[in-house]
């Protein structure tokens, strides 16, 4: 299906948006369950661009920059695979490959994360020289510029998949064959566990494993829904750390510290 | 002594708004100074009013600084109460503002990551993404609405607390609090992640491993169906009373696992995902391996 101009328009507007947050990491906008339907709202496709949002949010959810350490790029994966899926004009039937497509795609966008991020340095410099004038009107224009640059880095990719058009990306989507759909939805239904796995190894400690396996175990409870679930983990987690409390008290020898190396080390700072 | 000059609600509603660019100028060399300076410029231009105050000044924030964005927060409150102090002439040096700077920067990253990164947008994320599925908008509306609210709240919050406590913060967060809520978030997040892996990861096996032939009566006899909408009618009533539709059952290897706890594969799949993260295997050719799995495996009949 093509666009008309208005469309195009909100589709690069919300590719802006989505790479300004991808960095920012404030409103959410570059996570695909936002980015994904927006795009499907300003073009008409709503519903499947929901479902495409809800299927790659799933994928994504472990996806975080961590220090200096940048994830692979939700917003350039949510945005273009959005478009590939509206311009492929197959509806519902288009997610398995337009997911599969938004996993290389995360991939070519860290890459032009690094390269605004290096781009950043050098500007960064520029406002060491607005702050040596006393010019805070100066600081404030190269910080806006970065930030731009960050939405440009989304915008530029979607405007180059719009500019290719609806028929070169459709053609490309129908020679792709029944079975390696259904492999790809297959493999779709398999790759979350990757952004888990990366959380756990992440939180894993062996005083909270415990609390995984109960997790785990009550999941299989098909009448318990997330917030059921959320709930009882609320629960838990109060539970565990009043236990804790009042047992340490029994046991206090009043010593300073606190079991925190960190903590102890800004103690002694 | 001149009168005390002081940050009103206003300007430190200013500043927590311009927090929001914070990592706008993220960069190798010194990460988010651009933006920590961009945020304080409305504190800057009020304290200091002589010229060379002011580059002091913005020179002083556009030292590396590098921290959750939203627990963020807390460090810009304490700093602009020691911005504060020392405008009114106390001996606040550039290395106590620099050193309460860094050495809040680590651990509260050390709580914001785990408690937003991998808990909360996990959970919202995995919510939201529940409803999307359906095709329903209200998956990311209330992804979008809660996650803000909680957000906003939290930026403007701490920041209150930090100006509040102002120095004394850093002893405060170093006591149980800090420790608290880290271990609480991931307690939670464990729980989920818990429920997330047998929900969310989608393993089935359907490679048949036995067909037994069923005893008369446990099956729907359709050949024996009265004809026409009775038979739909009695076939259905059959059927919700729990009866097979065919006369051979067929078991695949997934009902197996089923029958051991369903979510096995799932939980398998994940453990082998965190060795070989761990084996500094790249997440992204994890993900293209298990792509490659899935297809191979479906073609080979196995999924």
């Amino acid at each position: 299906m093509s666009l008309n101009f208005i469309q195009v328009i909100l589709v690069i507007v919300v590719a802006f948006f989505a790479g300004m947050e991808g960095i920012l990491d404030q409103w959410q906008f570059h996570q695909p369950l936002v980015a994904c339907t927006l795009i499907g709202l300003v073009t008409g496709t709503l519903v499947p661009c929901i479902i495409l949002g809800g299927q790659l949010q799933l994928i994504a959810l472990g996806w975080a920059n961590v220090g200096a350490a940048v994830a692979p790029d939700a917003a350039l994966a949510s945005v273009a695979s959005a478009i590939i899926l509206v311009l492929g004009g197959q509806g519902r039937s288009g997610v398995n490959s337009a997911i599969a497509l938004a996993v290389p795609l995360a991939v070519a966008g860290l890459l032009l994360t690094t390269l605004v991020r290096t781009l950043a340095t050098g500007i960064v410099h520029l406002m060491d020289a607005a702050a040596a004038r006393g010019s805070f009107s100066g600081i404030d224009f190269w910080q806006y510029v970065a930030v731009a640059m960050q939405g440009l880095r989304i915008a530029i990719p979607a405007g180059l998949i719009l500019a290719v058009g609806a028929g070169p990306v459709k053609s490309l989507l129908n020679m792709i064959p029944g079975w390696l759909n259904q492999g790809l939805g297959i493999g779709g239904g398999m790759v979350v566990a990757v952004g888990y796995a990366m959380v756990i190894n992440m939180m894993a400690t062996a005083e909270v494993w415990p609390f995984f396996a109960l997790g785990f175990v009550m999941a299989t409870i098909p009448n318990l829904t997330l917030i059921a679930l959320g709930t009882i983990g609320v629960a838990l987690a109060l539970i565990y750390l009043a236990l804790q409390e009042s047992g340490s008290n029994n046991a206090s020898t009043g010593v300073a510290n606190t079991g925190d190396p960190v903590g102890d080390i800004i103690d002694n700072y | 002594m001149a009168e005390r000059i002081h940050l009103t609600k206003r300007d430190r509603f200013h500043v927590m708004w311009r927090t929001q660019l914070l990592q706008g100028s993220w960069n190798y060399e010194r990460m988010q100074n651009g933006g920590w300076c961009y945020s304080l410029i409305p504190a800057i231009k009020k304290l200091y009013t002589n010229k060379d105050d002011q580059i002091a000044a913005l020179k002083r924030h556009l030292e590396f600084y590098n921290t959750h964005p939203y627990v963020s927060a807390p460090v810009t409150g304490v700093v602009l109460a020691l911005e504060e102090d020392r405008a009114n002439g106390a001996p606040v040096t550039d290395v106590a503002i620099q050193g309460v700077k860094v050495g809040m920067m680590g651990p509260l990253a050390g709580v914001g990551d785990p408690v937003f990164w991998f808990t909360m947008r996990p959970i919202l994320g995995a919510l939201g993404a529940s409803m999307a599925l359906t095709g329903s908008i209200l998956g990311p509306i209330i992804f979008f609405v809660a996650w803000n609210i909680i957000r906003l709240a939290v930026l403007w919050y701490t920041q209150e607390f930090g100006y509040r406590a102002g120095s004394a913060i850093t002893k405060d967060v170093s006591g149980g609090l800090l420790g608290k809520v880290t271990k609480g978030a991931s307690i939670l997040g464990m729980f989920v992640l818990g429920a997330l892996v047998n929900r969310w990861v989608n393993v089935k096996f359907t490679p048949v491993v036995a067909r037994t032939p069923q005893q008369k009566g446990a099956y729907i006899d359709f050949a024996h169906l009265p004809k026409g909408g009775q038979g739909i009618h009695d076939a259905m009533t059959q059927q919700a009373a729990g009866l097979s539709l065919d006369k051979i059952k067929v078991t695949t290897l997934q009902n197996n696992l089923d029958s051991l706890i369903p979510g096995l594969a799932a939980l398998l799949l994940t453990f082998i995902c965190m060795w070989l993260l761990k084996k500094k295997v790249s997440p992204i050719w994890i993900i293209l391996g298990l792509f490659v799995v899935g297809v191979l495996f479906h073609v080979w009949g196995l999924m």
